[in-house]
């Protein structure tokens, strides 16, 4: 057996592959995040659950309706995608109106559809709750279609945007956990992705590499890469750049720019929805998978720096990294050392490693 | 002041405004900015808004591309009535704007902040005709667009908005801070501007600018147009003008 400062080559590898493996949702993530942040300008706490919806789409696709996971891959961001559209039209721009009418006809008609479905049609507390919900919406987005409501100009705090999305998070996974408890339901890995390769260097075994965590390392590098290509370097991406810096500007050269917001969060909520279900077959599904993996997704963010596309990548993989080596020399702090990490690069570059300090 | 006076030699039937405001008030969240600003622009037509600093000028040119948060009273462009449309309308009516902060982008390259505002109309310049009229921005195109100098930078601001076939420009402060070359030359960008058909609404300080390119004149104080000079006679009023503007 070959052994590296002491350690097994199997033992030191399989966790570079695991820090490797957690990094790719870390750099999806936080990717989502960054994007997120830098145009509306809000800390979108519904990721995590959002990436939890993705798996859960995923699974539903499979055992409702026999849709495998190749199909999943694509359809679960887009029904996640569609969702956070919905939330970002009807919870978080309200958060800027210069009127509030369009929130009241959502909570009217949210409040009503659930005295109808649970009380009149008997229907079960989650199922009415989910179906209200959607009631609400609908019935919003058609006054908002008849009345557009006007954005004020005055900046509206971020930390309302942070509850906002906080409270939603919560809901959406207390949805989730009352329909399908907390014990997880399995989701298998793709036949074709099954079994594994053993990796060798000069013949000597070094480790064993499934195929699937294989795929998803080189399924989340290019879909990284893809945005960053989107965002800094195609005209699409000038305009969000652009946006980002002054959206009144970008709004007043002709540029639909309230369109262009709900557009980014959704393909931002379809990115944590595509490692959602990614994620599936190696972790359970899980109404807390989103809520544990957000919490260091979060302090990911903050030490590559808010709204950094490259920096969110690169911290991603390398934290990743960095807690899969902690876990060979140091494994007391494995669950830590990210958020030592965090703590040591805001005292030395409070705006990130690769943050701009405003 | 009669309202007739403020309004523009009606030079036969042909000149209907291609911008009309009437009685315009904006504000700033509570703050009364504009109380009535009423003016017109005909066609082809230089004018400038003259007044001091806070008067309102820049607050006009906010409420006619639609940016400011609460504005009532009549802009029609073009015969359409835009007081209640969104900016992005606006500006596809074909309005161009150069804000007085010059909104260059950071993160854009040069050439990316040139053809980042959409083409609203046909006949705009194209990217190698606007560099033609300033050479600087072709030898720095891959620059950030924030390393450029001052001058630049307007030429700049100014540049992106030719391309997009806007038929009115409205030029915050084109002239501010800048060297006297340079202001020449932006002094014969605008000449040249009026000369191939453009309508131009000029905000500036500096009057003696203001009288080598401009039609007329709009005295702006106090949220109000007070009067309306000619170009042809601002030298015979000047002293009222030095009132006006308190120097």
């Amino acid at each position: 057996m070959i052994t590296i400062f002491g350690v097994p080559s199997a033992a030191l590898f399989g966790q570079l592959l695991l820090g490797l493996i957690n990094g790719s949702f870390y750099a999806i993530l936080s990717l989502g995040l960054a994007v997120i942040f830098g145009l509306l300008n809000i800390i979108n706490f519904t990721h995590g659950a959002l990436y939890m919806m993705g798996a859960f789409v995923a699974w539903m696709l499979l055992n409702y309706l026999g849709i495998g996971y190749w199909w999943a891959l694509l359809l679960a961001p887009l029904a996640v995608g569609f969702v956070g559209m919905l939330i970002e039209r009807n919870y978080i721009a309200p958060l800027s109106f210069t009127n509030q009418r369009q929130s009241f006809v959502l909570i009217g008609a949210s409040a009503l559809g659930f005295l109808l479905l649970f009380y009149g049609l008997r229907i079960g507390p989650t199922a009415a709750f989910a179906g209200a919900a959607a009631i609400g919406v609908a019935a919003a987005s058609v006054y908002a279609w008849k009345r557009p409501s006007q954005t004020s100009t005055v900046h509206v705090d971020h930390l309302y945007g942070l509850l906002l999305t906080f409270g939603l998070a919560l809901i959406i996974q207390g949805l989730f956990r009352n329909e399908y408890g907390v014990s997880g339901l399995p989701y298998s890995i793709p036949s074709q992705l099954s079994g594994g390769q053993q990796i060798r260097i000069f013949d000597a075994p070094i480790m064993f590499m499934p195929n699937y965590r294989g795929w998803v390392i080189v399924a989340s590098l290019v879909v990284c890469m893809a945005t960053w290509f989107i965002i800094e370097k195609t005209k699409l991406g000038a305009y969000l750049r652009a946006a980002t810096e002054n959206p009144t500007l970008v709004g007043a050269f002709g540029v639909n720019v309230p369109l262009m917001i709900t557009l980014t969060y959704g393909f931002g909520v379809a990115l944590a929805a595509f490692a959602g279900v990614l994620a599936a077959p190696i972790y359970s599904v899980n109404p807390n998978m989103g809520a544990d993996l957000i919490i260091v997704v979060f302090a990911v963010v903050v030490i590559g720096g808010m709204g950094s596309i490259l920096g969110s990548i690169i911290t991603g993989f390398a934290l990743g990294l960095v807690e899969g080596l902690t876990k060979v020399f140091y494994p007391e702090a494995s669950s830590t050392v990210i958020f030592v990490i965090m703590v040591l690069v805001l005292l030395v570059k409070p705006a990130g490693l690769f943050g701009r300090a405003s | 002041m009669a309202e007739a006076a403020l309004r523009a030699p009606r030079a036969g039937a042909a000149a209907a405004p291609l911008l009309a405001v009437n009685n315009l008030e904006a504000w700033y969240g509570e703050s009364h900015v504009l109380h009535g600003i009423t003016f017109d622009v005909a066609p082809g037509e230089v004018v400038t808004l003259l007044g001091r600093n806070g008067a309102g000028k820049t607050t006009t040119l906010r409420s006619i591309i639609g940016i400011m948060g609460k504005r009532t009273g009549s802009v029609t462009f073009d015969g359409a009535e835009t007081i209640r449309m969104p900016s992005r309308s606006i500006a596809r009516l074909g309005v161009g704007y150069v804000p007085e902060e010059r909104g260059i982008f950071a993160s854009l390259s040069v050439y990316e902040n040139l053809t980042l505002p959409p083409i609203v109309k046909p006949g705009g310049l194209s990217v190698d005709q606007i560099y033609e009229l300033f050479p600087n921005l072709r030898e720095r195109s891959g620059s950030q667009g924030t390393k450029l100098s001052g001058g630049e930078q307007q030429m700049l601001a100014i540049g992106r908005i030719l391309r997009t076939g806007a038929k009115l420009l409205l030029l915050d402060e084109p002239t501010e801070g800048l060297a006297p070359v340079i202001v020449q030359q932006i002094g014969r960008t605008i000449e040249r501007l009026k000369g191939e058909g453009f309508t131009i609404i000029l905000v500036e300080q500096n009057f003696r600018f203001a009288q080598t390119v401009a039609n007329r004149h709009y005295v702006v104080e106090q949220g109000k147009v007070v009067d309306m000079i000619p170009n042809e006679v601002l030298d015979q009023n000047i002293d009222k003008l030095h009132r006006y503007l308190g120097v």
